[in-house]
């Protein structure tokens, strides 16, 4: 880590302070945080909050971290063998890295959907009530409820609720995406995660994905990793732009789009690379 | 490459495949179409009178009436042949003394033989012995009994530079002239009428005991104790197995210990069985003393141990074929290591620890060294769930062998031996149909 990427995430940093949306606290923040893959270095000392309430886009070239730094936020990353992180990401308070952190109730307050669409081999009932049985729902009612709101909410109630029982995997890998963002919604977590969440999906079904994420902007603190610019300027308040695992800029949507501050945002975001 | 011999390569590949498939189908045929012909003789044959006596006698089948209707039709269809042995016998206490000599000897054979075809002598005391109270029960074995009484047989080794003849002189020469002489006649002229042959389909072999070491009656207490044997072994061997993959691949940190582990499930997956049995009632029975004697028990931990790498390798293969993507999606719906495995993980593998299951299964059943010292016995009663616990077992591998060496009369019950050995592959086929069946549906309802 050369000093001068310290110093330039240092001014970032403090131009983010000075552009942040004054009434919203940071829901989630992340102190010079940097995760490893073995040696490789997938994330290098990002430093960033992401409000309470709002929606952060996260864009960059491919490879350059996104995925590897939402994953760490919900301590998904445990599941790689060699992978380790370091610094501080503070949630409530608390650096969910200590040792002794609840990391199963984290996982059930930040909710995640995945790049790919990995529901289960079973019913489509049971995946979303997969959550909700977890922390102790037994109800049939109740679970009938949640399943049914969970569905409208990711918009895919009317083409699955005759056929509620059938095994997930027969459904098509959009449909599939959407089953994963219900079934995420379904354990009504504080902050959503979701990892390009309509790179399956036709424009119709990206377009109710947007409204959704317009709909749960407020109950919600949502992070959105998208390759779509026009995507990420319609629905995010706040987008980070990230490369080669440093964090570029970040700011309020509207001023990365329209005036970046920096050279590689503009020639991202105008298209001549990545 | 071009098409052309990528064509070819692809033909003889499939055709190579194709012929491989047909030698398994055809060493298949070679090996069942004889042990299903011969052992479906010990279910269904042509069973004569003698057979319906003892089932009648020990097991109370059949109609009383009926039986002593049959019973005075063959009685009476037999009485000429009495009657001529004690003509003649009456006839040589007349003869002299040099006279009646020569007949002495020949008569006696011809006595045993024919008890050996009809069962003994009205009237006679009953033999303590059960197999000489009944005739020929089988047709098969009356037809042999029929051609002792015939002729008589004699190894002529009189050439010392050839293998010993065998020589069959008709009985009724060493009778010739004499008021006996007719029996013979009369005994291959009437032989239906006294034995009464009907095809008998005789199913209760599989459950009956068996009479007079395995000449009468049927193979119950070994096909029990081979089901309480294979479903004890995998009743340990299950369950242990699949939690010893559990936490091999979900739990353990990589490392020596671990892959020391590992080599050590290898290396005992490739121990002789006979070792197992030597270790079974060395621990089990000489250590830990688990039960006072061989007991199925004993038995089921010695072949739950045989089976166990394969039940642990093949569990772990499947756990590790299951998705990551599944483990991830429960983690993050706020789900523990032990939930997800219960939940997710186990429901997923299940069929490919089945396949290892079925595997298992058929080797526990057919395995004869374990439970040689562990828990078989050769002759034995069928035993109630509970005492399985505590006494041995015959079994059906463990017999099959045991007929084959100790059997004092080994040609009396070739059909036993092979009833037996075709029910042994019946019940392995059928417990592996179960758990392919089962197999079936679980991977359908996965598929969706
Ligand atoms: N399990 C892993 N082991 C080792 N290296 C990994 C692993 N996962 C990701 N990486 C590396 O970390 C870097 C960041 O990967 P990441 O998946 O976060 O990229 P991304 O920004 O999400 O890309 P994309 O837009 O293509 O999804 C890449 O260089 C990748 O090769
Ligand atoms: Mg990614």
């Amino acid at each position: 880590m050369s000093e001068e990427i310290k110093m330039k995430q240092a001014a970032h940093f403090a131009d983010y302070e000075k552009s942040k949306l004054c009434c919203n606290p940071d829901h989630i923040k992340t102190e010079d945080f940097s995760v490893f893959y073995g040696d490789f270095e997938a994330v290098k000392k990002v430093t960033c909050g992401f409000p309470k309430g709002l929606v952060t886009a996260m864009i960059g070239p491919s490879g350059c971290g996104k995925s590897t730094l939402l994953r760490s936020i919900n301590r998904m990353n445990d599941l790689i063998p060699r992978c380790r992180a370091k610094g501080k990401m503070v949630f409530a308070d608390e650096d969910i890295y200590r040792q002794d952190i609840d990391v199963v109730s984290l996982r059930m307050r930040v909710g995640m959907v995945f790049q790919k669409p990995n529901v289960f081999p079973k019913s489509i009932y049971d995946n979303i009530a997969y959550g909700p049985r977890l922390q102790g729902i037994r109800k049939r009612i109740e679970l009938d409820e949640l399943v049914e709101t969970s569905l409208n909410q990711a918009a895919i109630w009317d083409e699955v609720k005759d056929r509620l029982t059938s095994n997930a995997l027969g459904m098509s890998g959009g449909q599939q995406q959407r089953l994963c963002l219900a079934r995420a919604l379904a354990v009504k977590p504080e902050i959503l995660l979701m990892d390009e969440p309509t790179s399956a999906l036709d424009p119709k079904a990206t377009a109710k994905i947007e409204d959704l994420i317009a709909q749960l902007r407020e109950q919600y603190t949502l992070i959105i990793v998208t390759h779509n610019m026009q995507q990420a300027a319609r629905v995010s308040d706040l987008t980070a732009f990230m490369y080669e695992g440093t964090l570029v800029e970040f700011g309020k949507t509207k001023e990365i789009f329209t005036r970046p501050k920096k050279k590689q945002t503009e020639d991202y975001i105008t298209g001549r690379f990545g | 490459m071009n098409l052309k011999t990528r064509k070819l390569l692809d033909r003889s590949f499939s055709g190579m495949g194709l012929v491989a498939i047909a030698v398994m189908a055809m060493a298949l045929v070679v090996i069942l179409a004889p042990i299903i012909g011969k052992g479906a003789g010990a279910f269904i044959f042509r069973g004569t009178i003698e057979h319906r006596k003892v089932m009648f006698n020990c097991w109370n089948r059949g109609n009383p009436d009926q039986m002593a209707e049959e019973i005075a039709q063959t009685d009476a269809a037999r009485q000429p042949i009495y009657e001529l042995i004690s003509t003649f016998e009456a006839e040589l206490k007349e003869m002299a003394r040099t006279d009646r000599k020569p007949y002495k000897q020949p008569l006696r054979d011809l006595k045993k033989a024919v008890a050996g075809l009809l069962g003994p002598t009205p009237g006679a005391r009953t033999p303590v012995l059960m197999r000489q109270q009944y005739g020929a029960t089988r047709k098969d074995r009356a037809d042999i009994k029929l051609d002792e009484i015939l002729y008589t047989e004699e190894w002529d080794y009189s050439n010392p530079d050839a293998m010993g003849v065998l020589v069959k002189t008709p009985r009724a020469e060493q009778f010739a002239g004499t008021s006996l002489e007719p029996l013979f006649r009369t005994l291959e002229k009437n032989i239906d009428a006294m034995l009464q042959t009907h095809l008998t389909f005789y199913w209760q072999f599989l459950i009956d005991t068996s009479k007079d070491s395995h000449i009468f009656g049927g193979i119950g207490p070994e096909v029990l104790g081979t089901l309480y044997l294979t479903l004890g072994a995998m009743l340990f061997a299950i369950p242990m197995g699949v939690i010893a993959a559990i936490y091999l691949c979900e739990y353990a940190k990589e490392g020596r210990v671990i892959s020391f582990i590992r080599t050590c499930i290898s290396t005992l997956a490739g121990v002789p069985s006979i070792v197992f049995g030597l270790f079974g009632l060395a621990f089990f029975l000489n250590t830990i003393h688990i039960s006072d004697s061989k007991s199925v028990l004993a038995g089921s931990l010695t072949l739950a141990l045989l089976v166990l790498p394969t039940v642990i390798r093949s569990s772990e293969e499947a756990i590790l074929a299951v998705p990551r993507a599944y483990k991830e999606a429960a983690m993050s719906l706020g789900a523990g290591k032990w939930h997800t495995v219960l939940t997710v993980i186990l429901p997923a593998a299940l069929p490919g620890i089945l396949t290892g299951v079925v595997i298992s299964m058929g080797r526990a059943a057919g395995e004869t060294a374990p439970i040689i010292f562990t828990a078989a016995v050769s002759v034995g009663r069928p035993l109630l769930p509970l005492q399985t616990l505590s006494q041995p077992t015959p079994a059906l591998p463990w017999n099959i062998y045991n007929l084959c060496t100790e059997h004092e009369a080994v040609d009396e019950i070739r059909h036993v031996q092979f009833g037996m050995v075709f029910t042994l592959i019946a019940i392995v086929l059928l417990l592996n149909t179960v758990a392919i069946i089962m197999r079936a549906r679980i991977s359908k309802k996965l598929r969706g």
